[in-house]
Parts: structure tokens; sequence; C-alpha cells
């Protein structure tokens, strides 16, 4: 293996570990799509304080995913989000909405009164979600897009990845992609029950609450997961050879986790760590750690899936309109110099990680409480 | 190609809207941030309850504001692969690295310790507090940095090659992309500019108290700090500036003659201090190109080069490729048609290599390689059809930049005369007159503020990479329509939010001044 290859590999890996990071923190937009039930204002309250404390690091991590993303693989970020205009668009409208609704929520002056920001925190809830959820689809199920690089000398059409003239909305439109969607979403919701249990020190009502509803979005979440492994797992994948010919493989994914054995442990040892952080939270009334089973359980499992996706000689983002179009580690990123510049950079990962680390148990040390809200002045 | 053009300019559109809009928040993030630190730091160091009542009241202003960035500020970043997917490939092994790693090194340490900023009061320690403030501000000058780096290396890309097989950029020196003057005097530029704009914000708003006799001693004691943190963001915007425009004349010297409408440039040119425009001046004609035209002599050789006798090109000098040495004499240089066929020979180059290559001639592929390499630097330029097509639109770049020199030299005067006023003057500070000035000064700021940006960015078109790329080769494959839906979502969006943010903030300066900032209440 050269250098650049090793180079390419890692930034995949540090790539699908912004991923998995960014699925785990949905938690927030998980709890944000449970802000319009019924629930007391107090309660309301501290849900959405103890969202709100944490919502910019979700935002923050999809930014730095986009970012990592450009800066490692350019002509993924040139093909995707050119061609996927509207299913990109929407994702970034409905984080755009989101990112004032906590500020300005309960803020005297707000224009358009508490009720609208918490619906487009619901909206961004729901829809960030499952479009989210969408984006990922594309990885294992394909896209409708050709890439041809000559075209940046025809001055008339010069734009080099084409896509469907529906730009993303067949993306949206297709099943496949909806089902991982939507058990990304009733993911989060699981994992915002789980995070509400831990961070609210609530009367023993709210966290019964939480509890039943760990149970039922897990067990949606469980089935919707299981559908989504066996389309994944039954579904054909794009092949490159030696000399960088491509061809269409059934059973892709599948042959996949064969070839790659221990990613397959490791997957299925984090959907144990899932399993568990959801029943343990279910069933045991005084146990409250289950968000941390299920969000490390939810990193592995993601990572897992990108290493499926994209190693094993796998084009990670396969075109069905033309197979040698399809972007693979190898062809779309960024050139050995700046793929060891970035490295370097990359360094300071472990650190940033530990300062998150390190405030996060610093502010959530104590549970949010009735009694926190009403003697603050700053609070969403 | 109506339609490539369409797509062109609606992309346009939309960026430009989503950068001026994020940038009218933005610079009050960057300075603010460094003003509540600054009177954090003397309530942790003094430990007044006064103190720490005004920080708090700063504070909440500064959270409304970095929300409404936040919100606009995603969009840019997903714009390039959006609306400008050829860019993000053709370059994007370049301008990503300054992306991801503005993320990396800013966005988490903002994102982290602003939860700490504001929820962390009773939380933690109050060193660990003003650490967390003092981090917040230095995440968004970091964040500031990186992008500004991306931006500069747009307006003069250096560290890099092309590399024919891949037929993109490739980066080659990354000491170069980072410390290229153009993005540190534009870095400077951008981030005072932002101390000076939040001053006047921070002087405006306790003049509105003083105006309504409430809380004066709050209001004198926040003018001192605003005032002393502006005056400071005012000198060095115009140090910055000052090196800025010697960039600009070196290496975009067409933006320099837009920027001052010259058309026939002259040894010992002067500047123009006030002036309005012609609209029938093109560069094909003979006709004046000022209406009205207050002038300095030497002016614009001075700022150009430090150098009052230098010649300074204007725009038909450089269509045509014809210089002046200080003695008066002619000199030839490249005109405009010649680096238009330059660029034609580069891209036959580039397709010759790419023939070559299917074939597996490498005698070819290395001939077509040093002929493509050999006129590289005007490959942007075989895209044009003409050579007028590489003059940006002079009127909007003239204008922007006089707006921004005119207000930006008031604000360096108010800026002395405010702090004078805090420091030694204070019963200036009951004047009615001078209570208003420092009112109505807060729009100006904005105004001199998004100036600079569209001078900046306007005066640089066609290029979205100086003489490499114009912006009509590096759109995305989707639809004007596709654009223009976007364009008037984003629009509608933003200015609610807008309005709702200038609202709150209004509530929120109307509350705070009833406040007793005797004690933090908190």
């Amino acid at each position: 293996m050269t250098l650049i290859e090793c180079l390419q590999d890692y930034w995949w890996l540090l790539v699908s570990v912004l991923g998995a990071a960014l699925v785990f923190l949905l938690f927030v937009q998980g709890g944000q799509s449970m802000l319009l039930q019924s629930m007391s204002a107090v309660e309301r309250t501290m849900m959405v304080n103890a969202l709100g404390r944490k919502w910019e690091l979700t935002f923050t991590t999809l930014v730095v995913f986009g970012g990592a993303f450009f800066a490692s693989f350019p002509l993924f970020y040139s093909t995707s989000f050119g061609g996927a205009y509207w299913l990109w668009m929407l994702i970034l409208f409905s984080f755009i909405i989101q990112a004032v609704s906590y500020e300005f929520r309960s803020k005297p002056g707000n224009l358009f009164g508490t009720r609208t920001y918490d619906v487009f925190l619901f909206i961004n809830g729901c829809v960030g979600c499952v479009l989210l959820g969408v984006a990922v689809g594309m990885f294992f199920f394909g896209s409708e897009f050709t890439v041809t690089k000559t075209n940046i000398l025809d001055g008339a059409a010069p734009v080099i990845s084409c896509w469907a003239p529906s730009h993303g909305l067949e993306a949206i439109a297709d099943w496949r992609n909806l089902v991982l969607g939507f058990a990304i979403l009733f993911l989060a919701r699981t994992q915002a029950s789980l995070y509400f249990l831990g961070a609210i020190g609530q009367d023993d009502d709210f966290h019964r609450h939480q509890r039943r509803s760990v149970l039922i979005n897990g067990g949606i979440f469980v089935v919707l997961f299981l559908l989504s492994l066996f389309l994944l797992l039954t579904a054909d994948g794009v092949q490159t050879s030696a000399d960088g010919s491509m061809r269409w493989v059934s059973h892709k994914y599948l042959w996949n986790f064969l070839d790659m054995w221990p990613v397959a442990v490791l997957f299925l040892l984090g959907v144990v760590s899932v399993v568990a952080g959801i029943l343990g939270s279910a069933l045991c009334s005084h146990f409250r750690g289950g968000i941390w089973y299920s969000g490390i359980g939810t990193v592995v499992v993601v990572v897992c899936l990108f290493c499926v996706a994209g190693f094993n000689d796998t084009a990670y983002y396969p075109s069905l309109l033309d197979v040698s179009s399809s972007l693979t580690i190898r062809n779309s990123s960024s050139s050995l110099f700046t793929l060891e510049v970035m490295s370097w950079v990359s360094v300071i990962t472990p650190f940033v990680i530990a300062y998150i680390a390190y405030v996060w148990k610093k502010m959530d040390h104590k549970p949010i409480t009735p009694q926190e809200m009403e003697n603050t002045t700053h609070k969403y | 190609m109506n339609d490539l053009i369409n797509v062109v300019d609606w992309s346009r559109g939309q960026f430009a809207l989503t950068a001026m809009y994020h940038w009218l928040f933005v610079p009050l993030t960057l300075g603010l941030s460094v003003i509540v630190a600054v009177m954090e730091t003397i309530y942790y160091r003094t430990r007044s309850e006064r103190w720490l009542a005004i920080t708090k009241f700063w504070m909440t202003l500064f959270g409304v504001n970095f929300a409404i960035g936040v919100a606009t500020g995603i969009i840019l970043e997903f714009e390039f692969g959006s609306n400008w997917s050829n860019y993000s490939w053709f370059v994007g092994d370049i301008f990503g690295a300054p992306l991801a790693i503005e993320g990396l090194l800013a966005f988490f340490m903002e994102s982290t310790f602003i939860a700490v900023m504001f929820f962390g009061w009773k939380k933690v320690s109050p060193g660990f507090h003003l650490t967390a403030t003092w981090l917040t501000a230095a995440g968004a000058s970091i964040s500031a940095l990186w992008i500004l780096v991306a931006n500069a290396w747009m307006q003069y890309p250096v560290g890099m090659k092309f590399d024919p097989e891949q037929m993109r950029n490739v980066m080659d020196n990354f000491g170069a992309v980072v410390f290229s003057p153009v993005a540190i005097h534009k870095f400077l530029h951008a981030v005072f500019s932002g101390w000076t704009l939040a001053g006047v914000f921070v002087i405006g708003v306790s003049c509105w108290f003083l105006l309504r006799k409430r809380n004066a001693d709050m209001a004198r004691s926040s003018i001192k700090v605003g005032g002393c943190i502006g005056l400071a963001g005012i000198i060095m915007t115009l140090w910055s500036g000052d090196g800025s425009a010697v960039d600009v004349a070196r290496v975009q010297p067409m933006k320099l003659a837009a920027m001052e409408g010259l058309y026939e440039g002259s040894c010992g040119q002067k500047i123009i201090a006030f002036g309005i425009l012609n609209p029938d001046k093109t560069p094909q004609n003979d006709e004046d190109p000022y209406l009205l035209d207050i002038s300095i002599p030497y002016g614009l050789s001075f700022l150009a080069t430090h150098n009052p006798h230098a010649f300074v090109p204007g725009i038909n000098d450089l269509i045509n490729g014809v210089a002046l040495t200080e003695a008066g004499d002619t000199v030839r240089t490249m005109s405009f048609a010649e680096r238009i066929a330059q660029g034609r020979r580069a891209h036959e180059a580039l397709r010759a290599f790419d023939s070559a290559s299917a074939q597996g001639d490498t005698v070819a592929m290395n001939r077509a390689s040093a002929e493509l390499h050999e006129n590289y630097a005007s490959f942007g330029y075989g895209y044009l059809e003409s050579p007028y097509e590489a003059v940006p639109p002079v009127d909007i770049t003239f204008y922007a930049f006089h707006t921004m020199v005119l207000i930006g030299g008031y604000l360096f005067l108010f800026m002395i005369l405010a702090v004078w006023a805090a420091c030694k003057r204070p019963g200036w500070l009951k004047n009615k007159l001078v209570i208003w000035i420092g009112m109505l000064t807060v729009p100006l700021v904005w105004v001199c503020s998004e100036a600079g940006w569209v001078t900046a960015e306007v005066g640089r078109q066609p290029w979205i990479i100086q003489d490499i790329m114009p912006c009509k080769a590096a759109v995305s494959d989707i639809s004007a329509g596709d654009v223009q839906l976007t364009f008037w979502m984003f629009a509608a969006v933003f200015t609610a939010f807008l309005a709702a943010e200038v609202c709150i903030m209004l509530r929120c300066i109307s509350r705070g001044s009833k406040k007793d900032y005797s004690s933090s209440n908190d």
C-alpha cells in the first residue's frame, strides 16, 4: 500500500468518525421532534434547555463533516452538493431555521412567537434526520450522476459533474433511502429520551414517560434498522479493479462484511451496545447512563457502515447512470500533499475531543431542575 | 449558453445575498466577543457586581447576534459545493483545507465554550468562565483567519500547480497559502474592522442610555471599553487597509482601476477623494470618466505603491497592455487579447494531453504538458469571448470603495472623540448633539463594513480564481430556476430573521436600560 493510499484510508476513517459523531449528536434533533407533544410548560422548558446546550455541537459537527469531506474528497463535494441540489438545500434550510430558534424562542420581541420557533425546531428535528439519512442512503443505493472531467474545457457547458434533472428529489423519493432516514429519526428520538433521563432531574413521572418513549421509539428504530440492514446486505454495489475499471456486483456489502470480518464483529458489538442502552434504560428504573451505551454503539455502527461503503475496493458513491463515474476513495481524493498537510492538522483531534468531554462533564454534572429554570435569567 | 449565464448570475446573486447577510452579524460577533471578554476580565479582577451586570447585558446582545451569524454562515460553506461545483473540484485540493481546519480549530472551540459562557456562571469557577469567554472570542477570530485565508487565495492563487492528469489544481506549498500577504492583510483588515464596528455599536447603544438618562454610569463605562477597543480597531483597520491597497495594486490591478474609475493611468496618478462617475463611459469610448471629481494629486500612486511618482495603470492600459516608466517611456505588457490567446493555447494543450494520455503516448503528453504549463498563467482568459469581459462592474466597485473610505475616515475621528470624551471630557457625553452623533454612527459603520466586501468581491469579477477560472466556468449543473427559487427562499428567511433579531435587540436594550447595574441580579 502506498503512502497516498494509507492517507486516503485514514481520511475516509476520519470522515466516518465525524459522520458517526454527527449521527450520535442528532439526539438533539430527536429531542426537537418531541417538542410539540403535549407536556407541561416546565417540562418543555427543561427539554429545550437541555437540548439547547448541545445544539451547537451537532451543528458544528455537521459543518466540520462537510469541511473535512471537501478537503479530503473534493470530487464527492463537487458531485453530491452540486448535483443533489434540492436534497442538500432542504437539509441546510432545516438547519438554518434551527440555528436561531433556541436563542430567539423565549426572547421578548421575537416577532413570530415562541410556538413558531418550536415548530421550526420540530421541522429541523424531523426533516434534518430523515434527509440526512437519505443522503447517507445514496452511499449504498446509488444516485443518478455522471462525471466527465474533460467538460471543463467546454465553454458552453463546462460542468464536470452532471446529475438527473430532479437534482436530489429522486433520492428523497427512493423508499430504501427513506427507510434509512426514518431509522435515523427514530434512533435520534430514542437517544433524545436517553439523554433527557441523564440531563434532566425531574420527578418520577417525567422519567417514567421518557423510559416509555425509549421503549416505543427504540422498538420502531430496531424494526427500521433491521429492514435497512436487510436492504443493505441484499443490495448490489460497485466493485473497482486494479486497473481502475468498475462493475456492479450483487450482494457487494454482504461480501464486504464477510471479507472484512473484524468490521462485522465491531458492527455487531455496536448493535449490542445500542440495544443494551435502550433495554437497560427502558427496563431499569434507576439506570440513567443509557445514552453512553447507545451513543458509543451508534458511533461504532456508523463507522463500520462507512467502512463497508468505502473499503474493500468498493465505490462509496455508486452512479446509477454510468458505473465508471462512481466515486471511490482512490479517484475522488485530494492530492498526497494536501492529505499530508491535513493529517498533520488532524493531530489536534484528540485535544479537541478532550476539551469537549471536559466541558460536557463540567456542564452536565448537575441535572437541570425546575428550580434552576426558575432562578436563571439566561434560558431558552 | 443563455441559461448558463443566468445560472452564473443567480448563483452570484445567491452567494452575494448570503455573504452580505452573514457579514451583517459576523463583525459584531468578532468585536463584541472581545469587548465582553475585556468587561468580564475587569469583573474578574475587581469582583464588582456592577461589572458583572454590565458584562451580562452585552453578553445577551452577543448571544442574539451570534445565533443568526451561525444560521447565515452554514449555507456559505455548502454553497461552494451546491452552486460552484466545478470550482470545488478544480481547486478543492487547495481551498477545502482551510475550511476543514477552520471547523476543527475554531468552530468546535466556539461551540463548546459559548455554552459555558452563557450557562456556566454557577457551574464552573469564575476563572474557568473567563477562560471560556476568551476562548469563544479567540475561536471567532481563528475562524475568521481560515475563511479569509481561503478568500485571499481566490484573489491571489499561490502555493499550487496544475495537474493535467487530474485536470485540476493541487497544492504544493501550504505555507504560501497561509502566509500570503493578501491573506494576512485581509485577516487583519476584517477582524479589526469587526472591533471597530462593535465599538461603534457599544457606543451607540450607550448613547441611547444617556439620551434616556438611564444608567449613565454603566453607559459611560461601556463607552470607555467599547471606545478603546474600537479605536484600536480603526487604527489597525486603516493600517491593514493600506497594506491591502498595495496588494491589490500588485496582484489585481484591474480591481484597483475599477475602484478609482480609472481608464487611462499615469505616473503620479491622482486619487479621487469624491467623485460622480459618468454613466456613459465605457472602455471603448473617449468620454470623460467623471461628471464631478475632487482629487488629491499623487494620491493613488502613493496609495498603490508608496511612491508618489509611480505609474498606476488604468482599465484601458491593462486591456491594451501598456505601461509607463517614471521617465514617461511607454512599455509593452501583455494585452488581454494576448492573454485570451494564451489561455486558449493552454486549453488546447490540455486537450492534447488528454488525447495523448488516452493513447498512452508519453512523448506527446510531455510536449502538451510543457505547452500547458507555459501558458497556464492565463488559463482563465481562455474562457473569455472578449477582453472587455475581464472588466468588473466599475460603478459598483467605485462607489462601494469610496463609501468605505469616506466612512472609514469619519470613524477614525469619531473613535478619537469618543475615547477622549469618555476618558477626559465626561461632560461632552451630556450634550445631546454628541449623543445623537453616537447613535447615528451605528448604521454608518455597517454600511462601511458591507461596502468593503462589495469592493473586494465585485471588483474581482469576472474571476472566481484570479486569472485562472472565471465564474462562468465554476458553476454547477443546475437550472437558473432552481437557483432563483433557493435565492428567494433564503432572502425571505434571512430577512424575517434579521427583523426578529433587530426587534429582540431593541427590546433587550430597552429592558437593559431599566435595569439596576449596581448588582447582577442573577
